[in-house]
């Protein structure tokens, strides 16, 4: 087997000249260019997509507690208290409605569903030891939708927090803040959170899909038959036909990454190198899927719906992205090992939004590393340089 | 330069016989026709000698080299073109013919003196998309793409399969001059009138080779008496001469009813036994045709025993 | 004799395109009538105009009596259109695709059953009614595929390119169906690459260029260019082709 496969594939060209081989190449990748811009749809799809993800996220996201409607319980009435009022209703998230002077009331303006949230300043913030604690201050939200008011809270205390750390910067040092997703979002853009799963979305789009399809259709066509009766190398037909989304991709990423920051206004903290990096990583992976999902699929419908169902689904379900992976159930939580993009979520969230560098996602590019080695050789082994039966 | 050794072919592990063990050669500049409905093997005749497939056993040489071990080299020297016409239908006409010559490692420059007659008819449509073109025009296209690197031996699938006869006739026009010019050429066709213009004719059925011979051999090879009988009540007559129990086959052919009959006697007795059944028939003895032969050799109890 | 299919230049453009060009022909009760061209000549076009798949651009065409604009569904009651493309479901069996098609024509239950019977037995296929279409030979999906457009007794079948791919025998068993057809009156209508199919027809037409260029018997048709075949008839009219696809 591994005599076949040498001979067929490591088929180097001391045989044949290298220049021509190039030529060859190019002419190939050239012409599966000419394939992409000549299709209106596959376009529409490459630049389309990524930009309606990005706006319609971002927005959607950032849109949901915009100017949110507080009411405040201040039972202390002291500046301390006022001024913390005045700072949540500063903020763009936040409205503070009404002023009311009990629970009741709180209950009612719930029901009516005039309020998110409702701010408790206890009586007992008067008192001096109690007043450089931000968890004194009680968090009152309408739980009907709970990714709402999670977000709501999370928002709060943010909010309270830099207060606090603003108001006993000697202190800071010693508080215990509870939130670490918020730290490194600051400005608390939702959206952010959503880049990174829609970059792993649509390198994967991309790539798996667009790629097998693109084989497929050679099939169908019957040119692939031409192709392998040729000279050309089997591993050249592989390449050329990859190396063009690879490309693309890269382009997208680029795209999408311009389009977070002067959209969005992200400020990507970590090297965008490695960022890069990580992505040609994602990106090589999600090609040799598509090869793979290529050697079986039967016709471009059937390609589409394994790359949609086989590879779409687990990547917006187990990247965690849409759900955290933490609550999911044990066997899910597993299967999520095995999904590309949970890795590459992890390193651009950890590169990009928290701006760690190297040390920090070794791990994980490891993990994808070794998951782009092996389903290349395996995609390129079952590669057929011969029709299937 | 074609040599076919006893190949079999069989798909679904064995289930469903392709080749049944067929052998034949082709001389170098002959043309060979292999002539056979849908399933008869030609495809995978076809695939095998391009080394698409592999076979289940047997051996297959082209140009010397063989199919499975030295399919590399094959794969430098043939030109094949498959059942559809295989062209990238969203590049020009222009494009597909560049990508097919770098493809096979050659420029269009090189060869052009091979395909010189055939693209300059599609000269004018050159900045054509391939997806654009007629099926005639498609055809000369994929040929163009097919001998672009000056193969030895080319292959074509089924060439002339949905074309017009008016493109299918320009077509073995190009294939006598390709011919000349001493190319070996193996081709399949489902039509009759196209064999007659092979060398040789293979008629295949069910994966087998039923008789490879010139086309004048074949038809000297027809040994029974065969007669056309016109009449204006086809399908009548066809029944009742059907029921006779002096009738070896009879069949539909154009205008004219083509009758074997079992019994050697005097043309007017037959003509007798004609129109008892049809008054206003007349019968004539004739010279068989290929489809003659190819019927006769399917209806041999051999043929039809697979 | 009333004609079965009468059409009074029947023109289809599209655009400043012709694709059909004052088509003007009848079809008798029980004739086969061959609808010959060359790719592109407009036959599809026209077979689409007379099936009440496409509205004429102008023209008259009535088929078995109704009209091709108004009358459009009587019209795909009275005809059966049969093609190499369109035909069976392959994962439905023998039994169940005609089934299928009877209900789909609004046949009665013990309808679907007699004519399931019948055409079962005249194609010989008792003993592979509840096979998959999927694994009968070609031969034999395209004689079913035939049966099947006449399982509800229409007046004219459309054949669209219906013989590829066979041996001449399976080709010529094929044609006895058409001529049984024709002899319980069924009028057939005909496109075919195959020239020699063409001499069976009673007669034929032969579109260049969105215009019938000839339209009689092939003998007499023969007679007129003075040569052997149709394929050569074929070939001087189609020659002269300046348009394709």
């Amino acid at each position: 087997m591994w005599i076949v496969w040498k001979r067929y594939f490591i088929y180097w060209p001391e045989k044949q000249n290298v220049a021509s081989n190039v030529k060859q190449l190019f002419i190939f990748i050239q012409k599966e260019f000419k394939h992409v811009f000549r299709d209106r749809k596959t376009l529409l799809m490459l630049f389309g997509m990524p930009t309606t993800q990005i706006i319609l996220f971002g927005f959607a996201l950032t849109n949901e507690i915009k100017n949110s409607e507080v009411a405040v319980l201040d039972a202390a009435k002291t500046e301390l208290s006022q001024s913390i009022i005045q700072t949540i209703d500063a903020s763009t998230y936040f409205d503070v409605r009404y002023h009311i002077q009990n629970t009741k009331q709180a209950e009612t303006l719930f029901q009516k569903g005039k309020i998110k949230a409702v701010v408790v300043i206890p009586v007992e913030f008067k008192e001096a030891a109690f007043a450089q604690q931000p968890n004194d201050i009680q968090l009152i939200t309408d739980a009907s939708d709970p990714n709402v008011s999670t977000t709501i809270r999370n928002y709060l205390t943010t909010i309270l927090n830099s207060f606090f750390a603003e108001k006993n910067k000697q202190a800071a040092s010693m508080q215990i803040v509870p939130e670490v997703r918020m730290l490194y979002n600051p400005e608390l853009k939702g959206a952010f959170n959503f880049v990174p799963g829609v970059i792993s979305l649509v390198l994967m789009l991309v790539c798996t899909m667009m790629s097998s399809v693109s084989i497929v259709r050679e099939k169908e066509m019957g040119t692939m038959e031409i192709l392998l009766v040729s000279p050309f190398k089997p591993l050249y037909i592989i390449i050329s036909k990859l190396a063009p989304y690879f490309l693309i991709s890269i382009f997208n990423l680029v795209f999408i990454l311009v389009l977070s920051v002067t959209l969005l206004g992200l400020s990507i903290k970590g090297s965008v190198l490695l960022l890069v990096l990580a992505s040609a990583l994602f990106i090589i992976t999600s090609l040799a899927i598509g090869l793979l999902i290529s050697t079986t699929a039967k016709s471009q419908q059937n390609a589409m719906m394994i790359s949609l169902l086989g590879m779409m689904l687990p990547t917006m379900l187990l990247t965690g992205f849409m759900f955290p992976i933490e609550n999911m159930p044990l066997g899910l939580q597993m299967l999520s090992n095995i999904v590309p993009s949970r890795w590459f979520f992890i390193i651009i969230k950890n590169v990009m939004l928290k701006g760690l560098g190297f040390m920090h996602v070794w791990k994980e590019m490891g993990i994808l590393t070794l998951m782009a080695f092996l389903l290349l050789v395996v995609s390129i082994r079952k590669f057929k340089i011969r029709l299937q039966e | 330069m074609i040599e076919v050794n006893n190949i079999v072919k069989t798909y679904n592990k064995g289930k469903v016989k392709a080749l049944n063990g067929i052998s034949f050669s082709v001389g170098k500049g002959e043309v060979l026709g292999l002539i056979g409905p849908d399933g008869a093997g030609k495809t995978s005749l076809f695939r095998i000698l391009t080394t698409l497939l592999l076979p289940d056993s047997g051996e297959a040489q082209v140009n010397n080299f063989h199919v499975v071990t030295n399919f590399n080299d094959i794969r430098t020297c043939v030109g094949y073109m498959p059942g559809r016409f295989s062209l990238y239908l969203d590049l020009t006409v222009e494009e597909n013919l560049h990508f097919f010559a770098t493809v096979f490692n050659t420029t269009i420059e090189e060869n052009y003196h091979l395909i010189k007659d055939i693209y300059e008819q599609l000269q004018p449509f050159k900045e054509r998309k391939a997806g654009k073109l007629s099926g005639g025009m498609k055809q000369k296209l994929a040929l163009c793409c097919a001998l672009i690197h000056k193969p030895a031996v080319l292959f074509l699938d089924e060439p002339t399969t949905g074309v017009d006869v008016v493109s299918r006739k320009e077509f073995w026009q190009m294939l006598g001059r390709l011919k000349e010019q001493g190319l070996t050429i193996l081709v399949s066709t489902p039509y009759m009138d196209e064999a007659l213009l092979c060398d040789r004719i293979a008629f295949m059925h069910k994966g087998d080779i039923l008789s490879i011979n010139t086309p004048k051999e074949i038809l000297a090879s027809f040994h029974r008496e065969l007669f056309a009988i016109k009449t204006t009540k086809t399908f009548q007559l066809l029944n009742a001469l059907r029921s006779l129990p002096d009738t070896y086959t009879c069949f539909a052919f154009g205008e004219s009813i083509h009758w074997v009959p079992k019994i050697h006697t005097t043309p007017s007795a037959l003509q007798s036994i004609i129109q008892a059944l049809d008054e206003n028939a007349t019968l004539e003895k004739i010279n068989p045709t290929l489809e003659d032969c190819f019927i006769d050799l399917l209806n041999q109890p051999n043929a039809s025993s697979n | 004799m009333q004609a079965v299919i009468e059409a009074r230049e029947l023109t289809k453009s599209f655009g400043s395109f012709i694709a059909a060009n004052k088509l003007t022909f009848d079809v008798m009760p029980g004739e086969i009538f061959g609808f010959l061209g060359a790719n592109g000549a407009g036959k599809t076009t026209a077979m689409r105009m007379l099936c009440g798949l496409s509205i004429p651009t102008s023209g008259e065409a009535r088929i078995a009596g109704f009209d091709v604009y108004t009358q459009t569904e009587k019209i795909k009651q009275n005809i059966g259109y049969m093609s190499q493309k369109f035909s069976l479901y392959e994962d439905l069996t023998v039994k169940e695709n005609i089934r299928f098609y009877g209900g789909i024509y609004g046949l009665k239950i013990p309808q679907i059953k007699k004519k399931t019977d019948e055409l079962l037995h005249e194609l010989q296929l008792t003993q592979e009614a509840d096979k998959l279409v999927r694994e009968l030979p070609l031969g034999w999906k395209q004689k079913l595929s035939f049966s099947v457009a006449l399982v509800h007794d229409p007046k004219i079948v459309f054949l669209d390119e219906p013989t590829g791919g066979v041996d001449p025998i399976t080709r010529r068993q094929f044609w006895d169906l058409i001529y049984y057809a024709t002899s319980k009156g069924i009028t057939v209508f005909v496109t075919t690459h195959y020239m020699d199919e063409a001499e069976y027809c009673n007669r034929v037409s032969i579109m260049v260029d969105g215009v019938i260029e000839a339209l009689d018997k092939p003998s007499v048709l023969k007679q007129k260019f003075n040569v052997d075949s149709m394929e050569e008839v074929f070939y001087l009219l189609a020659r002269k082709a300046k348009r394709s696809e």
